[in-house]
């Protein structure tokens, strides 16, 4: 069935034709609208599901991760403020190995007040052990909860995921998307068997104390588990695209980067944009293309390596500032480029941050200034896009 | 002895409870209690914060083989019946 809906909406789809089992929310803008939907699709018996309003959202990840422990396929939505105060709870739910999917709606970490997009609260998470998604479209939204229930419950994986929207261009913004069938969606994604699970009347602790004899054997399997995440991704893709025709790149989309000499690298919707200004300017003949960062953990390292070998620039199009000497994005892929013998030039621009727009004009500008450096060499290592006081004009 | 991570399960999961680590071993100070000042109020058995005292005819006794040797018992005892003696001390 073809609906027109938001990314949330999509969001509460996705949940639902996964049949999430227990469902634990607080709201917050602009995830709300997520959490209201599944709240009336539990509400009208359309979802089988125990919905849990908490007090907080370390209350609904800790409420997850219970429910997890239990043997529940369980789901949440949060953004920002939210996802912080879960950050704690985000650490447990990995380590004890539970395969709970949440949507972050992305946005701006306060102060200043902001409730629009930037990637500085899902970036922040980027160590706690959960599999991150940055989607495009409301329709990988949907179909990424699909999958990322179908890789996280997979032995050998047992790894949280976040399947990530940006704030209001995804969350609120209405557009086609595909519902698929419940039966298809059934059959390709069936009811989740628990490797271990709290049971009534059979006493156990979980997560219980390890000494330093010990405690490194459990970090190295999480370790393992998210390696093997990477493959488990990439071959999940290949059977949601046989039974539903549709597919993303795998971890790192690469558009028209075949014969690029310039690629700019971005996250999340952004890349929409993006896809459009590398065809105008491929129209006019300018060598330039798109790696769109989809799945930032696990990160896809080998992709960065190999991109990096055939290109002579690489622009990356950091959403967030990490307070290192770049964006978190520019400094994970300019460190898979230093494994090769030989690196092309790579500049990081920092742009978007709060919802300021992204517009077409802009990414052109950072496609012309990559392709300059790259020839001539970097003036700096990072620039700020679009600030109002500093001297280069992006208007 | 430490295993092979291919031998652990993927998170710890343990089906026995705390008490079969004895922690009386941790003690410097033992909690003594004079039975004949006791007035029963069972304070000592509700702060102890590790459930080592229970209550036998109404009157606390202390299982030392967990007793940490905190000393909130004898601070909130009112009548001052529990002494912390040093461990080895006579």
């Amino acid at each position: 069935m073809r609906s027109v809906m938001t990314g949330n909406y999509a969001s509460a789809y996705g949940a639902k034709l996964a049949r999430a089992e227990v469902i634990a929310a607080y709201p917050i803008t602009p995830q709300t609208s997520i959490v209201e939907k599944l709240a009336e699709f539990v509400a009208t018996g359309e979802l089988k599901a125990r919905y849990i309003p908490v007090e907080s959202e370390h209350s609904a990840m800790a409420a997850c991760v219970a429910a997890s422990t239990a043997g529940a396929r369980t789901y949440t939505a949060t953004s920002s403020h939210g996802l912080t105060l879960m950050h704690e709870v985000l650490m447990w739910a990995s380590g004890a190995r539970l395969p709970v999917v949440m949507t972050n709606v992305s946005r701006a970490m306060a102060p200043p007040w902001s409730v629009w997009v930037d990637h500085m609260d899902s970036v922040a998470q980027r160590d706690t052990g959960w599999m991150e998604f940055f989607c495009e479209s409301n329709q990988e939204v949907l179909d990424s909860i699909i999958m990322a229930y179908k890789i996280c419950e997979t032995r050998g994986v047992m790894l949280p995921a976040m399947v990530i929207e940006d704030a209001f261009v995804l969350s609120h913004t209405s557009e086609p998307v595909e519902v698929p069938d419940q039966h298809l969606v059934d059959s390709f994604l069936p009811a989740y068997e628990p490797e271990f699970k709290i049971e009534p009347g059979k006493a156990r602790g979980f997560g219980s104390l390890v000494k330093p004899d010990q405690y490194m054997e459990f970090r190295y399997k999480a370790m393992l588990a998210m390696r093997e995440a990477r493959d488990r991704i990439l071959r999940v893709e290949q059977e949601f695209k046989h039974v539903f025709g549709r597919e993303y790149g795998g971890l790192l989309e690469l558009y028209r980067c075949d014969d690029a000499e310039v690629v700019l690298v971005a996250a999340g919707s952004v890349a929409g944009t993006a896809k459009d200004v590398v065809d105008s300017m491929r129209a006019k003949g300018q060598p330039v293309g798109l790696a769109r960062l989809r799945v930032f953990r696990p990160f896809p390292h080998e992709e960065f390596k190999a991109l990096a070998r055939k290109v002579s620039g690489i622009a990356v199009l950091d959403r967030s500032y990490t307070f290192g000497p770049a964006g978190a994005f520019f400094t994970e892929i300019k460190a898979s480029a230093c494994s090769n013998k030989e690196q092309p030039v790579m500049k990081d621009y920092i742009a978007g941050l709060g919802g300021r727009d992204i517009t077409p004009r802009i990414i052109e500008l950072i496609f012309e200034d990559m392709l300059v450096v790259a020839r001539r060499g970097l003036d700096s290592e990072v620039e700020w896009v679009d600030v109002a006081g500093l001297p280069r004009r992006w208007r | 002895m430490t295993k092979s991570h291919e031998e652990l399960p993927l998170t710890p999961i343990s089906d026995s409870p705390s008490t079969v680590t004895p922690t009386g071993k941790w003690r410097v100070l033992r909690p003594v209690v004079d039975l004949s000042k006791c007035r029963k109020c069972t304070l000592c058995w509700k702060f102890c914060p590790d459930a080592t005292i229970v209550l036998v005819d109404g009157y606390p006794e202390i299982d030392y083989v967990h007793c940490k040797g905190c000393g909130i018992c004898a601070n909130e005892c009112p009548a001052k019946c529990i002494e912390m003696v040093r461990e080895g001390a006579e």
